[in-house]
């Protein structure tokens, strides 16, 4: 998945000149925490952020309430030449900006003008989607060893029972590297006869697996 | 006025995908005959359920897949055109007369409402209902139609009731809570096993409503394993809690028996316990709140054998302030189904004790599930203390 498909194409923005009071509200009345700051030609110049503000304001514990900081321009207290990604980036390549670079969102600058905004919020949704999570449907989870065909084997399964499988996460095994975990979400209410055949074909279903489960 | 009627129709019984679908009506039989057998369920208690109108069908559905479901019972449809409306899928594959047989389930829950809501019993059961998978325009989860949705929206309509939905089926009651989720006037409360792994994955806590409606949506997803105490703690806690909040018109309760250890497709972990206590409190908070004004339910429930039956005359029992029986199950109803039955029957209406293996991480479970209870329910308690 590509940044474009799940970045926010119409972000709101700000010119340097607006002061920090303006940003302020704005982020206030659209329940936004990012704002870039771009020239007239859409080109990025900064990002000011709710918590820049905060730091800029005096504590909120002291009684200043018309601040001189509010009528600052934001260019004043904004961060300059921030990070940027591009359209075609990966998903995954800004979840990584992200949590090594501990921002919060990405201005999506294409030819030179900002084109959207990616924010951590947008990744947490797309993680949410990428789960399944968000259509009906019944998680199993089966531990299989770490060998080529394996997934093939496993759909084979669900494509005998005719089951729509809604996502496929893999991930490694905890007490043995040999293996990894997959967590498949299948659009059914009834997983039972493609457990059962999951387990005759000698698959490790791990979830669900019962009585005497340990969780 | 009569106490309760117990509304069914032999008809009912054509909801039937399959020989070994789980979803087996052959359920209602079964209660039926065990009621009889203990004299708790006469004839003149039985009173049959109509069929849905077309134009009461269109009050939860689209009528383009209403006419998908029509012909894919009279042989007028392939699997490949019904998927996308959720019709010849493994879950809800295609028998004949779905859409007769669907919408008698229908009816059968619009009597219910009729029989209570002008004044001819106080409450009303319709088994062969709780269908809340069913979406406006797609099958989902074995539910074709929606009964509870078309109910409760005639009950709107007709009756210009305020109804509080309460769903204590294992899964959540999905097709219910979107249905009603911009409707400030419809509460509704699922306590269900918590998405991460079970169908249809959604009723999180978070789930509380949208616009006009928000904060009359309420979901209690508990753990797997959660076991008899703990389930019934949160229910207590949060029926109290959510009819005071709402203070509803008349109450509809859907009690799918699919929490029990017993259950093939959940793991709840729950015993015949639960299916005393929940009917119990139900019946209690319809006399103070809504004069009375109860209409039950079916739902789930896929141990046909061993669980629905005990479970669902427990609640017709309540309905009627029968005494709860005890002990031995009448020897001539065993001795009828035992050798239909693929499981030895549990011969007595109570669970054998211990039911089940101890559950290792019982207390961090219960500590789990309180937690959440207190999430869910942090909206209306802030509210109350304003």
């Amino acid at each position: 998945m590509i940044v474009e498909e799940i970045m926010n194409e119409e972000p709101y923005t700000l010119a340097p000149t607006n002061t920090v009071l303006e940003a302020l509200k704005l982020m206030r009345e659209k329940k936004v925490r990012h704002l870039p700051v771009v020239d007239e030609d859409h080109h990025v110049l900064g990002v000011i952020t709710e918590r820049d503000i905060k730091e800029a304001l005096p504590s909120s514990l002291q009684d200043e309430p018309n601040s001189a900081v509010f009528n600052a321009a934001v260019e004043e207290i904004m961060v300059k030449n921030p990070l940027v990604g591009h359209p075609l980036d990966f998903v995954e390549e800004v979840a990584l900006t992200f949590y090594e670079s501990k921002v919060g969102c990405l201005p999506i600058v294409s030819g030179g003008k900002l084109v959207g905004i990616v924010t951590t919020t947008d990744l947490l949704y797309t993680y949410i989607e990428l789960t399944g999570a968000t259509e009906p449907g019944s998680k199993i989870e089966i531990r299989v060893s770490d060998t080529p065909g394996i997934l093939f084997e496993i759909t084979k399964i669900f494509n005998a029972h005719h089951a729509n499988v809604q996502s496929v996460l893999v991930y490694p095994d905890s007490e043995n590297t040999q293996n990894k975990i997959l967590s498949v979400r299948v659009k059914t209410l009834n997983p039972l006869a493609m457990i059962e055949d999951l387990r005759k074909k000698g698959f490790d279903v791990l979830w669900p697996n019962l009585p005497g489960v340990s969780l | 006025m009569k106490k309760a009627v117990f509304v069914y129709s032999p008809e009912q019984l054509g909801y039937k995908f399959s020989d070994t679908h789980p979803f087996n009506h052959k359920r209602l039989t079964l209660t039926m005959d065990l009621l009889k057998n203990i004299d708790a369920l006469k004839d003149i208690d039985i009173v049959p359920a109509r069929v849905a109108t077309e134009e009461e069908l269109l009050l939860a559905h689209d009528p383009k897949y209403i006419d998908i479901v029509k012909r894919a019972g009279h042989g007028e449809l392939t699997e490949a055109q019904g998927e996308s409306y959720g019709i010849g899928t493994e879950d809800t594959p295609i028998f004949k007369n779905m859409h007769e047989a669907s919408a008698q389930l229908v009816g059968g829950t619009l009597t219910a409402v009729d029989y209570v809501m002008e004044g001819k019993s106080e409450h009303a059961l319709n088994l062969g209902g709780g269908l809340h998978h069913g979406f406006r325009g797609r099958a989902s989860g074995f539910c074709i139609y929606n009964d509870s949705t078309v109910a409760i929206r005639y009950l709107q309509e007709k009756y210009k009731a305020r109804v509080l939905y309460v769903d204590t089926d294992a899964h959540h009651g999905d097709g219910v809570q979107w249905s009603f989720y911009e409707d400030p006037d419809v509460c509704t409360l699922s306590i269900h096993e918590t998405g991460r792994y079970l169908f249809p994955g959604t009723g999180n806590i978070t789930e509380r409503g949208n616009g006009q409606g928000y904060g009359t949506s309420f979901n209690f997803p508990i753990d797997a394993f959660t076991e008899d105490e703990s389930f019934l703690d949160i229910y207590e806690k949060a029926m109290r809690e959510v009819f005071e909040f709402f203070k509803p018109d008349v109450v509809l309760t859907q009690n799918g028996a699919d929490a029990h250890y017993f259950d093939p497709l959940t793991h709840l972990y729950g015993t015949m316990n639960i299916y005393k206590e929940i009917p119990k409190l139900a019946h209690k908070l319809a006399h103070e709140y809504c004069g009375g004004k109860w209409i039950a339910v079916g739902g789930g429930g896929y141990d046909i054998w061993r669980v629905v039956p005990r479970a669902w005359s427990m609640l017709w029992l309540e309905m009627t302030d029968q005494e709860m029986p005890a002990g031995a199950l009448p020897q001539a109803w065993l001795d009828r189904w035992q050798p239909e039955a693929p499981v030895p029957f549990i011969p007595t209406w109570e669970d054998p004790i211990p039911l089940y293996e101890p559950i290792p991480r019982k207390a961090e479970i219960e500590e789990k599930n309180a937690q959440m209870l207190d999430k869910a329910l942090h909206i209306i308690r802030i509210e109350k203390r304003v």
